[in-house]
């Protein structure tokens, strides 16, 4: 037990703190992330968390909480992305091109600043690949906040989103506004995207975005039922990863821990591909679309 | 096949004018034009629909069969006339249609068995969850019922075949117990089998609950033995009636701008281009 579990895990308050937030961002990223699959928007997930990464240099350089920072560009990019249409073919090569690009080349020049001016060289890698042991405990009720305001939100939008996800032209025709339901499901995705960003960086943040939804999907048959499984992965995956990463002190080299977000990426991964495509539950009267009717 | 008695609060069509259709039609389109970019892809279109009829919307690829239920649907202005759908321009007469749309691609990891979608078609552009309940499962189980469905009912819709996926969102169009059904295309890709099968249930359905049905297609063979009506479109005008008035070399020629022949083999139509 010894080994697997160092002592005075759950009497330190950083792990406690991280456990903590580990709820708070396994849940929303899960419930969130099933209906960023199912509406194929994993790039724009993945363009959130790169603008994100600007927000939180741009925030470490100035001296706030980061999560302000990644939550603020977050936003930003997911009104922008909706301007310039991301969804589309060419809306998708300008981002990845050109506002991408600036966006993790303005993060680089933040980054370089904030740790030329506090001399802390552990912030770039803080931002980037996440420490979810240094987040402090003050920020935890802007972090639970935010994951329900954003689940709140998908719930809220839950049948317009599947009718959408079905055929845009119905959900038109039946009056439903898709382009106002489309930003607001954005605008969820970005507050997601921060809370993963605060657990795992900003660059790694949409892996457990997508990766745990992914894994859902294949074994789950409705969506309530996806949004629990993914919720269900991600938590564990960010959990076994934080009890790793505490152990991980007394690993090679001696004495330095290794990043949590290292386990939970590895974890994401490692549910997801033993899974073999379930065979499609097809009963024996595969040809009944031929029987009468 | 008798209708079931709907619980008032999942009947939304019910609530609807029911009373005034009678008079002009179900459905008339007056004077329906439609511009895209300068270029004049319909003119001067009129025609109406009657409670229970079945008219078949055909025309060669690109003749604008899609623009024109889009029109209908309200998705897409026109730059003239107007569509009355139960006596009602459009702000009333969104529940009053069901529509199927062209062929949806849908990805076997979405995780929507066949009542999902149909589920959707009761309330899928509402605010909030549905909560399970035994009267909605009902009127589920029964719309899956009318389209011969039930046997995958359960099953995810990716994992259905183009027919079968079909007559699930044939089903999803009508739990809202529309009075007109536009389909774009619901032949196009599916195997010979299962287009007589989808041809026989719209006729079915179009019978007994009393809905005007349009079903936009390239070729109209396969509808020939249901169709009320034939609505036929070719280079921006449309012409319509029975389809012995209309698909006739004369009448054709004339809608298309240059000769056609029409030639008819054992029951079957044939438009071919002439000298």
């Amino acid at each position: 037990m010894h080994y697997l579990f160092e002592p005075g895990l759950l009497a330190s308050g950083p792990v406690r703190t991280a456990l903590l937030i580990g709820v708070v961002v396994a849940v929303t990223s899960g419930v969130i992330g099933v209906f960023t699959v199912i509406r194929g928007q994993s790039f724009a997930g993945h363009s959130l968390a790169d603008v994100a990464t600007t927000g939180g240099s741009g925030a470490f350089l100035v001296g706030l909480n980061q999560f302000w920072g990644f939550l603020a560009a977050g936003v930003a990019a997911a009104a922008l992305m909706e301007a310039i249409g991301v969804q589309r073919r060419r809306g998708r090569d300008v981002a990845t091109g050109v506002v991408l690009g600036a966006a993790l080349g303005a993060a680089a020049l933040f980054l370089y600043l904030g740790t030329q001016q506090t001399s802390t060289t552990g912030a770039s890698f803080t931002i980037l690949f996440g420490s979810i042991f240094v987040v402090s405990a003050d920020t935890v009720p802007v972090l639970i906040a935010s994951g329900v305001l954003a689940i709140l939100t998908v719930v809220v939008l839950a049948r317009v989103l599947l009718l959408t996800s079905l055929s845009p032209d119905v959900a038109r025709a039946r009056g439903v506004n898709v382009r106002l339901v489309g930003a607001a499901y954005l605008i969820a995705l970005a507050i997601s995207v921060s809370l993963s960003a605060v657990a795992i960086g900003a660059v790694l943040s949409t892996a457990l975005l997508i990766g745990p939804a992914a894994t859902a999907l294949r074994v789950s048959r409705s969506p309530v039922k996806a949004m629990a499984v993914a919720a269900a992965t991600g938590l564990a995956a960010t959990w076994i990863g934080i009890v790793l990463a505490y152990d991980s002190y007394y690993w090679p080299p001696h004495g330095h821990g290794w990043p949590v977000s290292f386990f939970v990426v590895v974890l994401v991964l490692a549910g997801y591909l033993p899974r073999p495509r379930p065979v499609a539950r097809r009963s024996p009267h595969e040809g009944a679309e031929c029987s009468p009717a | 096949m008798a209708q079931k008695a709907m619980p008032h609060d999942l009947a939304p069509a019910q609530e609807a004018p029911t009373a005034r259709d009678d008079g002009p039609g179900l459905l008339t389109l007056d004077g329906i034009g439609v511009r895209f970019g300068g270029r004049q892809v319909l003119n001067d279109v009129s025609f109406t629909l009657s409670k229970g009829e079945f008219a078949g919307l055909i025309g060669p690829n690109g003749a604008g069969k899609t623009t024109l239920l889009r029109v209908i649907l309200g998705l897409l202005q026109p730059s003239g006339g107007k569509v009355l759908v139960a006596g009602e321009q459009h702000l009333r007469s969104k529940q009053l249609i069901g529509y199927v749309p062209q062929k949806l691609v849908i990805d076997p990891d979405m995780p929507l068995r066949a009542r999902d979608v149909v589920s959707l078609g009761l309330d899928g552009n509402k605010l909030g969850f549905s909560f399970p309940s035994r009267q909605r499962r009902a009127l589920i189980d029964q719309a899956l019922a009318d389209v011969g469905a039930d046997s995958y009912a359960d099953h995810r819709v990716g994992e259905l075949s183009g027919g079968e996926q079909q007559r699930v969102l044939i089903a999803h169009a009508l739990i809202s117990r529309p009075r007109l059904l536009l389909l774009d295309e619901p032949l196009a890709n599916l195997d010979l089998k299962s287009e007589q099968e989808i041809v026989a249930l719209l006729g079915k359905l179009a019978r007994e609950h009393e809905i005007a049905v349009l079903l936009s297609a390239h070729d109209m063979n396969p509808l020939l033995h249901v169709m009320d009506r034939i609505v036929y479109v070719a280079n921006g005008h449309v012409a319509t009636g029975s389809t012995d008035e209309v698909v006739t070399s004369a009448g054709l020629s004339r809608l298309y701008g240059h000769h056609v022949d029409v030639v008819r083999v054992h029951g079957r139509v044939l438009v071919v281009a002439g000298e």
